[in-house]
């Protein structure tokens, strides 16, 4: 069993690897606002809104590593989790390419405040080793990917959970925080270029036409693979879902 | 269960191979390059004020580190699953000997 979903993720990631190496060999994409795109009065507001959440999800994840020290290995497993999949560069119906976030499951396990430390940590290797996003961008990345994503993700399984299947509740928890996350980023650049004509508006319709369309088949993988990788940990890792409090419906 | 598991990893591979057919013409381009040019056709003034301090100096060198980036991840995925495999096998074991 245990074995079967091992090599069942490892043989998915495999092929989505594979499919991704082909389109990325067009032009680099990336799906977080590009560095210097944003003036830096917009850039500093996004760090500020940023800051609180990342200082909180460190103080919580040093507690939790010393009043549940058997979560630690959880919490490096959400944070490869978002690692891999904001790594798989997906081809989407649109004829674009974006990518998975993977900060769902972070959000799902830990909360959205510790989930914003994982997703800040997965925008800086990209910032600085990719050109992907950027640092003075940062800050608005991590809003969106880090923070924003995932509540709404957190908001959806705490809401749901009781209510509807498991594994239907995880799908919607982790597909809504990657369509989020580029919902708010066509709203952050649209209210720091406001269209001449439309304003606000029409920049966010042309912004959110270029992002949140390509984003709906990525969302649904990315719900998918959310549910692959949760149904592994209820099968593997029980004691540590229940030691965060994930309990058994 | 098992089932379930297999249609799951079946559907995100066809999610991510159908564009591939559906799209033929299209060059797949990443999405924030788009959003590059709307930008630039939004506010033709706009100057970027910051630019990356490293970049990856080829497409080769990119996908390098992005390979990079997933194995480091897909390396931490699978320590936790062996790990949590063996632990459950010893334990099993033990269950065994008494």
């Amino acid at each position: 069993m245990t074995r079967r979903h091992v090599f069942q993720v490892s043989l998915t990631l495999l092929v989505l690897l594979g499919l991704s190496a082909q389109p990325a060999l067009a032009k680099p994409p990336q799906m977080h606002i590009m560095e210097g795109f944003l003036p830096p009065l917009w850039a500093a507001l996004w760090f500020a809104v940023a800051l609180p959440f990342w200082v909180i999800g460190i103080v919580q994840i040093q507690r939790l590593t010393r009043e549940k020290p058997e979560a630690r290995l959880l919490l490096g497993l959400a944070g490869a989790f978002a690692f891999v999949l904001s790594a798989l560069k997906l081809p989407s119906v649109t004829g674009s390419c974006s990518h998975p976030t993977g900060t769902g499951l972070g959000a799902i396990l830990f909360g959205p405040f510790i989930s914003s430390v994982l997703g800040g940590i997965v925008l800086l290797f990209q910032a600085l080793l990719l050109a992907h996003g950027g640092l003075t961008t940062l800050g608005a990345n991590a809003v969106s990917m880090g923070i924003v994503g995932p509540i709404a993700g957190w908001l959806v399984w705490r809401g749901l959970r009781s209510r509807l299947n498991e594994g239907v509740v995880v799908f919607l928890a982790a597909a809504l925080a990657n369509l989020l996350t580029y919902v708010v980023t066509s709203g952050q650049l649209a209210v720091a270029h406001p269209d001449p004509a439309g304003g606000v508006a029409a920049s966010f319709a042309k912004f959110g036409a270029i992002f949140a369309l390509t984003q709906i088949p990525l969302a649904i993988s990315e719900g998918l693979l959310t549910v692959l990788i949760f149904r592994a940990l209820r099968q593997n890792a029980p004691a540590e879902l229940r030691a965060l409090g994930v309990q058994e419906a | 269960m098992k089932r379930t598991d297999w249609i799951l990893v079946l559907l995100v591979v066809v999610l991510a191979a159908a564009p591939l057919f559906l799209a033929r013409s299209a060059e797949f381009n990443g999405a924030d390059a788009e959003a590059e040019s709307a930008v630039t056709e939004i506010r033709p003034d706009y100057q970027p004020w910051f630019s990356p301090i490293f970049e990856p100096p080829s497409g080769e060198i990119e996908s390098l580190i992005f390979a990079v980036q997933a194995a480091i991840g897909v390396g931490v995925l699978a320590y936790f699953f062996g790990y949590r495999h063996g632990l459950r096998q010893r334990q099993q074991q033990g269950d065994k000997d008494k």
